[in-house]
């Protein structure tokens, strides 16, 4: 495969995504069956291309072809295959590739999957997504070329940075894009749904799954790259809320609370317009940023030598697809009026709350973000926005989520009932201020804030446990005959519960850092490390210096550890590569330093306790997702059935 | 009145668009920042000078100084190191600076070895009328260097007046540098 | 993408002599005003990294300023003489906690006022709705019953 085939093919997509952006939306105006089946075609069409362009990508990393002069710039012969791959978007032209890849790969499951949605519907959700891909297979083509060649192509590539030569950050980007294009599936459904001048239920749950499947995607991809902070950089920090992170968590946040709006607008016919507006702005925040991250306006420009017409494009692109959907927002969503009553003690108004609450959360991480820039651009004085502030300001509008999620689940749609909510939490509230009073007794004055975290978590956690044994009672059959998705829904306010907890209990960490020779020994967390041997590792990417350290509790064996300090020659870099022995329950986290010259080195070791259920947690969240997704409601020619289905009727079951 | 509510996304996504244009635009570093030095009077030092002078040493180049002996006129200090890259980069530009700019630039070796910034000097000559090192950075601090090279212009009275990050460039010198040591110069 | 940070960071890494974080040569012996000098580095930002404070960083300046504030704490300082001895040279923007005065209170107190705005929003759409919509008439006896069952039989 040579890779002229794959910009051709490139190229090819082009003009099918604008035959499918007008096409299927003027014959959706007309009601011509044929002009509206076109996007069908053309999707799956695009997709086959993309993948071809992309296929030709990875073959010549494969086969280290470095004419191709992205090849030569980002990887070398010496890397073992995964990393050859994972290569392809570790830099900025293949990562736009792998975008527009699963771009289209949704694309085109709209296309497949999507034969229960209506002809209109379905034909003017591909037209908007093929706009948002024409926009950036333009991106590519003007300013991000993967497919140039080089005249005087080199012996050997510049290798790939050692950094991501690691098998987390391999596929974090993937999981991260995969959330945020699969928003785009709903952002494509919210304007579609404009243009129509109809939100309803069926509208709600046809736009659920995809937004289910991008979250879930996203969650994963935030928990990779935090759990890859955490074991790669040393000290175990795993969220620092820098740009970058921020970047991904804001549409995460509104993500979420776009998953709970569309709740209410299936069952309750209510909140549409707001709906729909969170479904535009969750895509709208992976757009900005994706701006943010690539124009430099808030990273270092000149360290990546970055092209500023790449920012300046993005921009554009981002003027184009948020302002027409915002403007159409403006025109046409004042029509959208919800029925029924809406009572503030009631499942809806719990719903109301978890969205008031976490878009106030993402705008306050967005106001943190940008304020050091907007500062800046007024004139005034330089400033540093860190974890403090986040702290102080993130966090407390958190905590009244948290105690919300416990009671919400309870509270019946309508009207509901909050003092029997709580009569039925007490078991969870004893639990929870039982659970305090223990951490607080062995913590010993420790950090009071995180007594409150791991109270607050159990509140989360034994509530969600409680509501599902009082619906399932505990009776398999009972819990079987339950809609999957309210078993994913439990699953996910657990999985919060747990994160919380992790993050909570990462304040009682201990840690020591001392200077080791060879016979050492050194306490920890009920632990002893001794240190046998320091020694030297070649491999063909790196040579590594790396320590011998056995683990033992009192007489007893438990492991032998190998922290290593990694140099790539190639790519001249250093990195460590830390040892973690997790037992679920707490981490035992070794980092090698430096060498003393006398045979000595640097050792950190530190023992976390349940820092491990921050990413656990996480998971939990994710087969939360997974589990509402396969639920029978979402699957495939049911929704047709349950379309015309009254949303009251509905809301019984 | 309900229906101007749904222009409010739409209006602060402008004003937001606006505003990531200018910030672009406008050249915007977030990487470069502001001294907290400018208008304050050079810090208290007296640094040793290398051990060895630099072969391009001339009668004129004092080995080591203190900060009062950057009092009585405009005076550039120029932080380097051997180990920097971006010195090697303007390094031409500082040897093009001295004679046609009239203004004296002194140089302070940033956490470097003696021999090391000797050694540099030798081999892409000494721009410097004084040469001094702060091998520990503590001098670097009291700057509030935060990555060499940085180049700071010094008024009469020893008050900092203006500083650059980075290597700098012929541009930069006429735009910037060359005007600020003129007024400086003519003022009492 | 948070990749492109630690590119970023190593890049920059490479332009500077290298060095570690909190290194046990650093560590003063008296452990209260080690404990201090910790507290104080976690505020303290890296300035040649993102949102890294100087106790997490690894990079040369940042060993340097640790062991700048040990000094100063060694000699004598109370915590706010230190970080104003650093702040005094490289200005508000090492302050990881931006301080609180009028150009910060749009960035201290927006998130507040965001949520104040945010729940009277929720409120007032609660509550006009229901004002719009007549409450319908009261469950009779035979339906409260009917609707028990169902409340029953509801995930």
């Amino acid at each position: 495969m040579i890779i002229e085939l794959g910009h051709f093919a490139l190229i090819l997509a082009l003009p099918l995504a604008l035959i499918q952006a007008t096409v299927p939306l003027w014959g959706a105006e007309r009601r011509h069956a044929g002009m509206m089946a076109l996007g069908d075609l053309t999707a799956l069409a695009q997709f086959a291309l993309i993948a071809l362009a992309f296929a030709t990508l990875v073959n010549a990393y494969i086969t280290s072809d470095f004419s191709v002069l992205n090849v030569a710039e980002n990887s070398s012969s010496a890397k073992p295959l995964i990393y050859k791959i994972s290569g392809v978007w570790g830099n900025h032209e293949g990562s736009m590739m792998l975008w527009v890849l699963i771009l289209t790969l949704f694309g085109a499951a709209v296309a497949w999957f999507g034969d229960n949605l209506p002809a209109p519907l379905k034909a003017r959700v591909l037209a908007v997504q093929a706009m948002i891909g024409a926009g950036f297979f333009l991106f590519i083509l003007f300013t991000s070329d993967p497919f140039q060649r080089l005249a005087d192509p080199p012996l050997e590539g510049n290798g790939l940075n050692p950094v991501l030569q690691d098998p987390g950050l391999a596929f974090h980007p993937p999981m991260l894009y995969l959330g945020y294009v699969g928003f785009a599936v709903a952002f494509a459904f919210a304007v579609a749904a404009l243009i129509e001048g109809k939100v309803d239920a069926a509208w709600a749950r046809w736009v659920r799954p995809w937004t289910l499947a991008a979250w879930c995607a996203l969650t994963i991809g935030i928990a990779m790259g935090s759990w890859w902070a955490y074991y790669t950089l040393g000290w175990g920090g795993w969220w620092f809320w820098d740009p970058v992170e921020n970047a991904s968590f804001m549409p995460w946040l509104v993500g979420t609370a776009l998953l709970h709006s569309a709740i209410v607008v299936e069952k309750r016919d209510a909140l549409k317009g707001w709906t729909v507006l969170l479904a535009i702005l969750t895509f709208s925040l992976s757009l900005i940023g994706t701006f943010l991250v690539r124009s430099g306006v808030l990273t270092s420009v000149h360290a990546f030598a970055l092209d500023p017409r790449r920012g300046l494009f993005i921009l554009v692109l981002l003027a184009v697809a948020i302002g027409g959907s915002l403007l159409l927002y403006a025109v046409r969503a004042p029509a959208l009026a919800g029925g029924g009553l809406f009572a503030p003690i009631s499942r809806e108004g719990a719903l109301v709350l978890n969205n008031v609450l976490l878009t106030t959360g993402a705008a306050t991480v967005f106001i943190g973000t940008l304020y050091p820039l907007f500062l800046d651009a007024v004139g005034g004085p330089k400033l540093s926005v860190g974890y403090p502030f986040f702290d102080r300001t993130f966090v407390p509008i958190m905590v009244p989520l948290l105690l919300a999620v416990a009671v919400g689940p309870f509270l019946g749609w309508k009207r509901g009932d909050l003092r029997g909510a709580l009569e039925r939490l007490w078991i969870a509230f004893g639990l929870a201020l039982a659970l305090g009073a223990i951490a607080l007794y062995l913590s010993q004055g420790g950090p009071i804030l995180a007594v409150g975290g791991l109270m607050l978590a159990a509140w989360v956690g034994f509530g969600a446990i409680t509501e599902w044994v009082g619906r399932t009672r505990l009776s398999w059959r009972r819990a079987l005959h339950l809609p999957r998705a309210a078993h994913g829904m439990t699953l996910a306010h657990l999985g919060l519960a747990v994160t919380v907890a992790g993050i909570a209990a990462s304040a009682w960490q201990v840690e020591r850092i001392a200077v080791m020779h060879p016979g050492d020994n050194i306490a920890i967390g009920g632990y002893t490390l001794h240190l046998d041997r320091l020694s030297g590792l070649d491999t063909p990417s790196y040579h590594a210096e790396r320590a011998d350290i056995r683990v033992t509790a009192g007489d007893r064996a438990i492991t032998v550890m190998h922290p290593e300090k990694r140099h790539y020659p190639l790519e001249q870099m250093t990195r460590g590569e830390t040892a973690i022995r997790t037992t679920f329950l707490a981490d035992l986290y070794l980092a090698l330093g430096d060498d003393d010259g006398k045979g000595g080195a640097t050792i950190r070791a530190y023992w976390k306790p349940l820092v491990p259920w921050i990413w656990i947690g996480a998971v939990f969240m994710a087969l939360g997702g997974v589990l509402s997704l396969s639920d029978r409601r979402f699957r495939v020619g049911v929704a047709r059935r349950a379309a015309p289905a009254s949303a009251v009727t509905e809301a019984g079951e | 009145m309900r229906r101007f509510l749904y222009i409010v996304p739409l209006a602060l996504f402008i004003a937001l668009v606006i505003y990531f244009f200018v910030a672009m635009r406008g050249g915007y570093d977030p990487s470069t920042l502001p001294s907290a030095m400018i208008g304050k009077p050079v810090p208290t030092f007296d640094l040793p000078g290398p051990l060895v002078p630099p072969s391009y040493a001339g009668p004129r180049v004092k080995l080591g100084f203190s900060n009062r002996d950057l009092l009585g006129h405009v005076v550039l200090v120029n932080f380097f190191a051997s180990w920097c890259i971006p010195c090697r980069v303007e390094h031409p530009v500082l040897m093009g600076l001295g004679p046609a700019a009239d203004v004296p630039v002194v140089g302070i070796a940033y956490k470097d070895k003696s021999q090391d910034a000797v050694g540099f000097l030798n081999e892409y000559g000494n721009p410097y009328v004084a040469v001094a090192m702060d091998e520990g950075g503590r001098t670097g601090i009291d700057f509030g260097v935060y990555g060499v090279p940085e180049t700071y212009l010094i008024d009469k009275h020893g008050i900092i007046r203006l500083r650059y990050v980075g290597p700098l460039t012929a541009e930069v010198v006429a735009r910037e540098i060359l005007p600020a040591v003129r007024t400086l110069q003519q003022s009492p | 993408m948070r990749f492109f940070l630690l590119l970023l960071a190593i890049l920059l890494a490479t332009l500077t002599p290298p060095a570690r974080a909190v290194e046990p040569n650093e560590m003063l012996k008296n452990p209260a005003l080690e404990a201090r000098a910790r507290a104080i580095s976690r505020e303290l930002r890296c300035l040649v990294c993102q949102n890294e404070s100087i106790d997490d960083s690894n990079a040369d300046l940042a060993h340097d300023l640790r062991l700048l504030l040990r000094q100063r704490l060694a000699a004598g300082d109370t915590d706010r003489q230190a970080i104003d001895f650093i702040v005094a040279r490289y200005g508000d923007f090492v302050l990881l906690q931006p301080p609180v005065e009028p150009a910060t209170y749009l960035l201290w107190f927006g998130p507040a006022a965001l949520l104040i705005v945010a729940a009277a929003s929720a409120a007032i759409f609660v509550n006009r709705r229901n004002r719009t919509l007549r409450e319908p008439a009261p469950l009779s006896a035979e339906e409260k019953r009917r609707l028990d069952t169902l409340l029953d039989e509801r995930y």
